[in-house]
């Protein structure tokens, strides 16, 4: 009997297609992820290549980090933020250039344009225009108001922060959410204006039902695009003042690093990694809940 | 259908693919590799041309009479993210043989991670291993031996915007200048010209180590000269850390949090700063150019250093460590003077300086150089640079605010750093 049955090239072609693709999961996730959960377990010289094996102490050291739960907090604050705001105003923005007016295509250039621009260059950008005498205080000033210092107080850092990293990547989302609106079929609102159903029950009870498995697909990609924003916290405050603004990944970085403990630093990437894929299983999971699915 | 065992089949095979691809193009490299054909590389964070230009040249002469090495190579890495970037280079397995090295060089000699240098420089020929100054090993050395030439010793000095200081009707006597003196005229000028007071260059509210070229002429220190003890709250550090607070939020002699104010671009009526910085004087106003001014404790002197090693992980080692001390010879040191000032004796008198310096006069070298250069302290070093830095500025942060309690914030300090020097 022929060992290279037609079943058996076919199969082999799949594998070849696939194979690039496991390759690069292989290379890029799977072996940095065992490599990470190896350093996790040592204790590592960098300048001397020494590593010994300590076991579980990265990670008791995590429940007695006193910095840990500032930096948690200022995580969910940061994602969070971006994440509402990010989703939000994409809609909105999205729903407004939906409609048919003179100059759409030129604000949807210009709401789309930040996210072409280099992370780094846009962040320097924004220190500028953020700092006590720049661009928006002096603009403030203008009207009459005294800005604030926007990057040396906790609570406007982090606001600059999200806003600088929100009007950067909102395009990503309203282009998304567009292009979601404009599968959506006419009739169906055609027949809810015969009906006299109003815009908010037509946006509520139709728009959004149908354009839900892009919400949940923009919902997961900021979420996991939030957690690992790093650009703008080195390059804006450096995770200062105080600890207002390290956000995780940043941490993550100053730890194994710039602080060369490549072991702690890499429990604290597993950790990372352990919330990026709860977060995403559970609103794979929610799915069922609110997605809406044309049969 | 697909089962397990075929996809880890294919796992398998997709692996073994890449491998061999990585082997492959690892052999290639290895082939062109010969015993004879040594390949040097030595990291900088300079990217100034004319610097490059010159360490190429040195390179190229040494490569003249030395056929088995075959390249000199000098990598410019940015200075904001230099430390990262060679740690990361040597944890990869990819160390320079060479490096040039700031606060990095405790943690590299701690670690052994460093070649010892002072008995191939003492056994080279002309090289005068006395002729170096003892303030400008002191910080890299260990038990007695060098582990990296101090090939930068750049004073911090006052540069003064003379014009500025003219527009506000402001006098200044450099001799009698003290620190009050400064802030009393800076606080002057901005309120007359709305430029800035006194700017501490490199500081912007987060490199706090510059602030010893300020704190030590309070008598003020960060740490015990052990190194083991932290001394931020010191009646000293509190009365150095007052005044730049007053300087900042009272006087507005200093400018404050958050607000940019650049010396050389005419922002500002004086700044701290190294005295390589001299470069960046673009003739668009009058400068003078003092050693730092007294404080309380007295007149005092800080030193920036930069110091050049061979590192334990080259490939190459011996022959890194004789290129060392080609590059740091008598005649190559006396080229390299005229960018850095040198660590030798013999050629540290402001008009040999001066002979390469287009900025400063024989005078100026002579006293912000030269006489500076044998009681200088040099900013604070110890091992985990890196650690100390960012927990004292996150504990610092607290302290840049108009309401700050001062002894407190400085306690904090400790709080978070002790630790840390006691590893």
């Amino acid at each position: 009997m022929r060992y290279w049955t037609t079943r058996r090239r076919d199969v082999l072609t799949g594998y070849l297609f696939i194979a690039p693709q496991l390759a690069g999961v292989l290379l890029f996730v799977l072996i940095p992820v065992g490599l990470a959960i190896w350093y996790s377990l040592n204790k590592w010289n960098v300048f001397t290549g020494k590593q010994v094996f300590v076991g579980a102490d990265h990670y008791a050291a995590l429940a007695s980090d006193p910095q840990l739960p500032k930096v948690l907090l200022a995580t969910v604050v940061f994602s969070g933020g971006v994440v509402v705001l990010n989703i939000t105003l994409g809609l909105l923005i999205a729903v407004l250039l939906n409609r048919r007016f003179r100059g759409a295509t030129f604000f949807r250039t210009l709401f789309f344009s930040p996210v072409v621009v280099s992370v780094v260059a846009w962040t320097l950008v924004w220190g500028f225009l953020l700092q006590d005498n720049g661009g928006i205080n002096g603009l403030l000033h203008a009207i009459g108001v005294d800005g604030p210092n926007w990057l040396q107080h906790g609570d406007t850092a982090m606001l600059s922060v999200i806003v600088s990293q929100v009007v950067r990547s909102v395009g990503v989302n309203m282009v998304l959410f567009l292009a979601a609106l404009q599968g959506v079929p006419s009739e169906l609102y055609e027949a809810a204006r015969i009906d006299g159903a109003h815009s908010r029950s037509i946006f509520t009870r139709i728009t959004l039902p149908l354009i839900s498995p892009t919400v949940l697909l923009t919902a997961i990609i900021t979420v996991v695009g939030a957690l690992q924003s790093f650009a703008q916290i080195a390059v804006l405050t450096g995770g200062g003042p105080e600890l207002s603004t390290t956000v995780l990944v940043y941490y993550v970085f100053q730890q194994a690093f710039e602080f060369n403990d490549i072991g702690y630093g890499s429990t604290l990437a597993l950790m990372l990694l352990s919330f990026v894929m709860v977060l995403t299983l559970l609103q794979w999971q929610l799915r069922r809940k609110w997605v809406f699915h044309e049969q | 259908m697909i089962t397990a065992r075929k996809l880890l089949g294919a796992l398998a095979l997709t692996t073994a693919a890449t491998l061999t691809a990585a082997c492959g193009a690892s052999d290639t490299g290895a082939e062109g590799s010969k015993a004879t054909d040594v390949k040097l590389r030595m990291t900088v964070w300079t990217s100034n041309e004319d610097q490059l230009k010159l360490f190429n040249a040195i390179g190229d002469a040494y490569r003249a009479d030395h056929p088995a090495v075959s390249s000199i190579t000098f990598e410019s890495l940015p200075f904001a993210d230099y430390n990262t970037t060679l740690t990361t280079q040597i944890a990869g397995g990819n160390a320079p043989d060479l490096a040039w090295m700031g606060d990095l060089s405790k943690d590299l000699m701690a670690s052994d991670a460093l070649v010892g240098l002072t008995d191939k420089l003492k056994a080279t020929d002309g090289w005068q291993y006395d002729d170096l100054v003892d303030s400008a090993t002191k910080e890299f050395s260990r038990d007695g031996k060098l582990y990296a030439y101090p090939f930068s010793n750049s004073p911090f000095a006052l540069y003064v915007n003379t014009d500025l200081l003219a527009k506000a009707g402001q006098k200044i006597d450099p001799k009698t200048l003290t620190w009050d003196q400064v802030a009393a005229a800076g606080a002057a000028v901005h309120a007359k010209t709305g430029k800035a007071g006194f700017v501490v260059r490199d500081f912007d509210y987060k490199s706090w180590n510059t602030l010893a070229t300020v704190w030590t002429g309070f008598g003020g220190s960060a740490w015990s000269a052990d190194g083991k003890t932290c001394t931020f709250d010191s009646p000293e550090m509190q009365r150095a850390f007052t005044f730049l607070h007053d300087a900042a939020f009272k006087t507005s002699a200093m400018p404050g949090p958050g607000t940019k104010a650049d010396f050389f671009a005419g922002d500002a009526a004086f700044t701290v700063a190294q005295v390589s910085r001299a470069s960046l004087l673009t003739g668009s106003f009058k400068f003078g150019l003092y050693p730092l001014p007294a404080g309380p404790s007295g007149k005092y002197a800080v030193l920036g250093q930069a110091g050049v090693g061979v590192l334990a992980a080259s490939k190459h080692p011996d022959q890194a460590t004789d290129f060392l001390a080609y590059l740091t010879n008598p005649a190559n040191a006396a080229k390299l003077a005229q960018f850095f000032p040198p660590p030798r004796k013999s050629l540290l008198t402001g008009a040999k300086l001066a002979e390469n310096n287009k900025k400063l006069t024989a005078a100026q070298l002579q006293e912000v150089v030269v006489d500076q250069l044998p009681n200088a302290v040099t900013l604070p070093n110890h091992t985990s640079p890196a650690e100390i830095a960012q927990k004292g500025k996150t504990a610092l942060d607290a302290l840049w605010k108009a309401d700050a309690d001062i002894p407190a914030v400085l306690k904090s300090v400790c709080t978070a750093i002790d630790p840390i020097l006691a590893k």
